[in-house]
């Protein structure tokens, strides 16, 4: 169950021809696809775009009425090899992750099926992790279609050019026999907005038929000599191809005048926040009507040199807004202007900053650069921006961290416990929610290699008196931990410790199901147990923990796996549930116990003001959003008291963590009944009689001795 | 303002506080009411508890589609909505709060991990955001929306929206606004009720501080020994240390007994004689009786069996009235602890005896889930705060008072040649706090600062250097800083 339901937003997937669409960026894609008679849909869920995974996962049923296909690829890897359906069969298919890092793991099969071609368009659709909100390294994807010789749009960010661009990408697909890739920019995909649909289409020939009726030709096989003839294939036939259909099919667009000597060169993606700035400084308006040409490139790579000549021809100076670094397309105009021969100066990095985010603020001010030296007679009047009246040290900083109950807090609480006990340990960190291990205020963590590598990652440190750590989520197990991790360290006889998180979902993406997973699900086999495929490959010490809440326990299992005299690698799977998963589903369910009248117990924890002396080491081996802080009651003491807030669900660590650190009797736990039953309520009579008593005795002693 | 017809709105929020619903709404206001809006969020990580940005612009519709931003331009925002007070601080040092901005944001606070886990008072100012938030924005609306939006059994995002309708810097009425609220279809009523919280308050509040922390109120003595006490802090101690020794006095008498709070008086006004201002005498009538009152099993179970204890947590955890409330408490007492409450002389040879150690301490090695709401628990924790008439007898106390004695001497003798730096010993008093191995560790610092301060008596900032390996010491729990501070103050 993913962490966020599309099920009604599904139900605008089926509207008609003419009839407005109203919603998220990724949700118009999966409308666009529907329209474009796609023939089947896979991909791996990652930020930004694990929305589309969750629309089409949501969408099954749709997506069967129109007999096409949709599965949850195990990695990006696999979604790009099932663009194999496309290269002997008229078939439209897409595939979507996040880049750049889905694209690294995908580049095996992403090469291959760009060598051979296609006969059906075959899209690529890429959430591009950059900027802002990121997780991942800061790369670029442009890379990657360079190399291989994919295309590559980055569409301007409106709905309706969107959807436009996922029709003409399978077009150009088609028309030059490659892969196309569709980028989309993090907030582009999150992007509210509107557009006319059309009618949904069949495939003209679905992947059953296909199958039915094989077609062979080993010229589109990477293999001597076609590998040979697909290099010029590529040089000779489709390049030309794509160059004929982005100019015929004007997949790049003009705004404002024709005539000018200066003009801008813009990714489609930059163009609407490329135009406040130009808005900013005097030059736009909020409807695009630039005064200076703009040529915006929906289409990246490749370029058109007619198209780029034409543009450049009596301008003295083009401004090339290109976000990320290497500036590759600003190399390439450098390149089409000499060989066109014309003296325009193409104008970057030298007023843009080479690495980061192109916000407005950053455009307006390369823009004013750019300006002053090209055109000052239209360069703004600068007027500094008052000194913010904040500084940086006045805001705390806030790292991410795990939810409130995350099952993955109390493996590093015991973690942190372990270290005290045996000193620190090399910890090689995995992709995923418990990659925030690294931030306070655990501290926990090495390095970090990729997704399902953190045991590979941890594979050269033979120990000596010491063994090293690796993390590993069930996602990345799944993904491709289990033969890169636990597989190469049984065969290369690794003497490490890997912890496997299994919390029952591929839980930092949303919520997804895995193999592993608890849940069941009707379209998928889940209930596989990572221990017995571990065991599989040869791990003879392997444990399940299926209450990773117990402190006191995971520490007790670190230890022994980290002092056991057993040789080879040891597998610790941590087990329970991802807290933000679980309380969807009990939240809701509690409360409908509770008002159909049945005993429900509801737990929390609470300080005690008076025994809390403010030192907050419950809260450096925890980082619990709901265990805070507050003002300390006490007059005479000055350090705010740790204090659990409303939104505690009871998951226990803190006071597991107090009991397992020996920290301090100042938490409790609350056992709220609701609905008692008749025992219930003749016990708690009993209770209240005998400690009432007690108390009033102890109160009036108190009292008559006090000040 | 760039566009006269364009408005734009960015929220700041944490993950997870109903930022993307607010945003939500209004977008859909912005539709229902003719505009064409666009929304933009970056989940993700970010969402995990981190700091998010959602962004919206809206724009009078008409013939043409406009180019609408992603992202809020420093300088040109109409509208910002904080879910939290330092939120509304990274507003306005990103650029985005300008004099066109109206500035909307709740004054509560969310402490973020490093202000949480510092081992001292670790907490950003809470005054100088909120005099920049008044300073800089065309408007200010803050109030504590997470209060009222609990107090009406919602969530913050719909106390927001009230403020923002409140607010009339968009050009809708208030109905519209409800009107959203309804079309979003989940917790219509709480959300509603919530809403109207928010409006209500944005319409009346003015941009109220927090809550400053509560001032010491001197306690009225009560009882025939209590006024004695009461009249002899009056005649014998400094005006400035009254309200402290006031209530060291009440602690102390609560803790022990009179007897007891005699002592301490003795104590304070051995230092009053060397303190003519009075300052050292206020702040070691604090700091003594805090340390006077040390934590041990009799103190901690006197404390858990408390009728006011027990109405303080149903009141914490809002238990309903007449409902029925289990309580199980985390308790670790350990070998070393249930030695030191016995008799001093059997404690200190059980805890220098080996022997007895092996044979004793795995027995203290688990921690008890001590269940408080029952009869048996709650029956033994009374007979061990009733220990306490037994206390004076116990190795803990005599440690303890060594301890005491051995600072005040150290006090003593700076307050001769020294104040600052006898203050400054004073204040120390703060590292030791804490149970177990945390215990062990600020006293570990303590006397570290101790032995500090006596290689720099007779320095003329000894006072001064001492204030500032104490801030090092509290600083981390390591004590990485504390080493540098020293190393630092050595060279």
């Amino acid at each position: 169950m993913a962490e966020r339901s599309f099920a009604a937003e599904v139900e605008q997937l089926r509207i008609g021809a003419g009839e407005t669409f109203h919603g998220e960026g990724i949700l118009a894609v999966t409308k666009a696809l529907l329209q474009s008679g796609v023939a089947y849909v896979g991909g791996y869920q990652g930020s930004p775009i694990s929305h589309l995974m969750d629309v089409f996962a949501d969408a099954n049923d749709l997506m069967a009425e129109l007999g096409v296909h949709f599965e949850a690829s195990a990695s990006e890897a696999t979604a790009a090899a099932m663009l194999a359906a496309s290269v002997n069969y008229p078939l439209r298919g897409a595939v979507a992750w996040k880049s750049v890092v889905g694209t690294n793991v995908a580049s095996d099969a992403l090469s291959n099926v760009a060598s051979g071609g296609v006969t059906g368009g075959a899209l690529v659709i890429l959430g591009e992790d950059y900027g802002e909100g990121s997780s991942i390294m800061q790369e670029r994807t442009h890379a990657f279609a360079m190399k291989s010789q994919m295309w590559l749009l980055d569409p301007r960010p409106d709905l309706g050019l969107m959807v436009d661009m996922v029709e003409q990408g399978f077009r150009l697909s088609e028309a030059s026999a490659t892969p196309v890739m569709l980028e989309l920019r993090v907030r582009a995909c999150h992007m509210t907005g509107s557009f006319v649909a059309r009618d949904n289409r069949r495939p003209p020939m679905t992947v059953g038929e296909a199958a039915a009726n094989p077609v062979r030709d080993t010229d589109r096989i990477v293999l001597p000599p076609a590998n040979f003839l697909h290099e010029h294939e590529k040089i000779e036939q489709r390049w030309p191809a794509a160059i004929d259909y982005v100019r015929d099919a004007k997949l790049n667009e003009r705004f404002g005048p024709d005539e000018d000597d200066i003009g801008i060169i813009v990714q489609g993606g930059l163009f609407n926040t490329l135009n406040r700035a130009l808005e900013l400084i005097g030059l736009s308006n909020a409807w695009g009507d630039t005064a200076l040409p703009v040529h915006v490139l929906n289409c990246v790579y490749p370029l058109v040199p007619d198209e780029i000549a034409a543009f450049c021809a009596g301008k003295h100076a083009v401004l090339i807004v290109e976000e990320g670094q290497p500036e590759f397309i600003e190399h390439e105009l450098n390149t089409l202007v000499r060989r066109a021969d014309l003296q325009t100066a193409i104008v970057g990095k030298a007023v843009l900053p080479r690495a980061g985010e192109y916000t407005g603020q950053v455009l307006r001010e390369g823009l004013a650069k750019f300006l002053r030296e090209w055109a000052p007679d239209r360069a703004p009047v600068e007027t500094p921006l008052a000194a913010p009246a904040v500084t940086p040290a006045m805001v705390p900083q806030r790292p991410a961290g795990f939810c409130t109950g995350c099952p993955e807090r109390p493996i590093f609480s015991a973690m942190k416990l372990v270290q005290r006990e045996l000193g620190e340990f090399h910890v090689s960190a995995d992709i995923g929610c418990h990659l925030f291990s690294i931030l306070p205020p655990f501290h926990i963590g090495n390095t970090t290699m990729g997704y399902g590598l953190g045991s590979a990652g941890a594979s050269a440190f033979k120990p000596a008196g010491k063994r090293a750590i690796a993390m590993m989520g069930d996602g990345g197990f799944w993904h491709n931990g289990l033969t890169s991790g636990i597989g190469n360290a049984v065969f290369n006889k690794d003497d490490t410790l890997t912890i496997i998180v299994d919390n029952g979902y591929s839980a930092a993406t949303g919520g997804q199901d895995i193999p592993s997973s608890k849940a069941f699900n009707k379209a998928r086999v889940t209930n596989n147990p990572i221990e017995r495929a571990v065991r599989g490959v040869g791990v003879g010490w392997a444990r399940t923990m299926t209450r990773t809440y117990d402190v006191g326990g995971m520490r007790d299992a670190i230890r022994d796996a980290v002092t056991s005299p057993e040789k080879g690698p040891k597998v610790l799977i941590a087990q329970s549930e991802c807290q933000l998963n679980r309380q969807r589903r009990v939240k809701p369910a509690m409360a409908k116990a509770i008002k159909a009248g049945n005993r429900v117990v509801r737990e929390r924890f609470g300080v005690d003001p008076d025994t809390c002396t403010g030192d907050h080491a419950c809260i450096r081996l925890s980082g619990c959003p709901s265990l805070t802080i507050r003002d300390n009651p006490d007059p005479l003491r000055q350090d705010p008291v740790a204090h659990v807030d409303n939104s505690c669900v009871g998951c226990g660590v803190c006071g597991e963590v107090s009991h397992a650190a020996v920290l301090c009797p100042s938490f409790y736990k609350a056992q709220l009944v609701f609905n008692p039953t008749r025992w219930d309520r003749m016990r708690a009579a009993m209770r209240d009689w005998w400690i009432g008593l007690l108390q009033r005795h102890e109160t009036r002693s108190r009292l008559a001795r006090g000040f | 303002m760039a566009s006269d017809t364009r408005i734009s709105i960015a929220i700041l929020g944490l993950g997870g506080q109903g930022g993307g619903v607010l945003a939500d709404w209004i977008v859909q206001l912005g539709e229902a009411a003719g505009f064409v809006t666009q929304g933009t969020s970056v989940p993700g990580v970010a969402q995990r508890t981190g700091s998010t940005v959602y962004y919206i612009e809206w724009m009078r519709a008409g013939d043409r589609r406009p180019v609408l931003a992603l992202m809020p331009v420093p300088g040109d925002v109409d509208i910002v909505i904080a879910s939290e007070l330092m939120e509304a601080g990274r507003a306005m040092l990103r650029g985005f709060v300008s004099d066109r901005t109206t500035l909307i944001a709740s004054t509560h606070r969310v402490y973020a991990i490093a202000e949480k886990s510092a081992p001292g008072d670790g907490r950003a100012s809470d005054e100088r955001i909120l005099a920049a938030a008044r300073e800089r924005s065309a408007r200010f609306i803050g109030f504590d929306m997470d209060a009222a939006a609990i107090a009406a059994g919602s969530v913050i995002s719909s106390t927001l929206f009230g403020a923002l309708a409140a607010s009339e810097a968009l050009p809708v009425p208030r109905s519209a606004f409800e009107d959203a609220i309804r079309a979003g279809g989940k917790a219509v009523e709480a959300s509603l009720r919530a809403f109207a919280a928010g409006h209500d308050a944005a319409r009346s509040a003015p941009a109220a501080l927090p809550d400053a922390r509560p001032v010491l109120v001197p306690p009225v003595p009560t009882t025939v020994a209590g006024r004695r006490i009461a009249d002899r802090i009056v005649a014998h101690l400094p005006a400035p240390a009254h309200p402290f020794a006031l209530e060291g006095a009440r602690r102390l008498m609560d803790y022990q007994d009179d007897g007891y709070a005699r002592l301490y008086l003795d104590r304070l006004e051995a230092l009053a004689a060397l303190d003519p201002d009075g300052l050292l005498t206020a702040e070691a009538a604090r700091h003594l009786a805090l340390w006077m009152a040390y934590e041990d099993t009799i103190r901690v179970a006197g404390l858990k069996v408390r009728e006011s204890r027990t109405a303080r947590v149903r009141a914490e955890v809002r238990a309903q009235p007449g409902q029925i409330l289990g309580l199980v408490e985390y308790m670790h007492p350990r070998f070393e602890e249930i030695c030191e409450t016995l008799p001093a002389g059997i404690g200190a040879r059980l805890l220098a005896g080996e022997r007895w150690r092996r044979l004793l301490a795995p027995r203290f090695e688990k921690g008890r889930h001590v269940e408080t709401s029952g009869i048996r628990w709650f029956t033994a924790m009374r007979l061990l705060s009733a220990m306490r008439r037994f206390r004076r007898g116990t190795l803990k106390y005599r440690v303890e008072q060594a301890r005491i004695e051995d600072w005040l001497a150290r006090i003593t003798t700076a307050a001769r040649s020294d104040p600052a730096l006898a203050l400054e010993l004073v204040r120390c008093q703060r590292l030791i706090k804490g149970y177990g191995d945390t215990h062990v560790r600020g006293w570990d610092k303590f006397t570290r600062l101790m032995a500090a301060a006596e290689n720099m008596a007779g320095r003329s900032d000894a006072g001064a250097r001492l204030a500032m390996l104490r801030e090092a010491a509290l600083a981390d729990e390591s004590g990485s800083a504390l080493d540098a501070e020293l190393a630092r103050l050595a060279a």
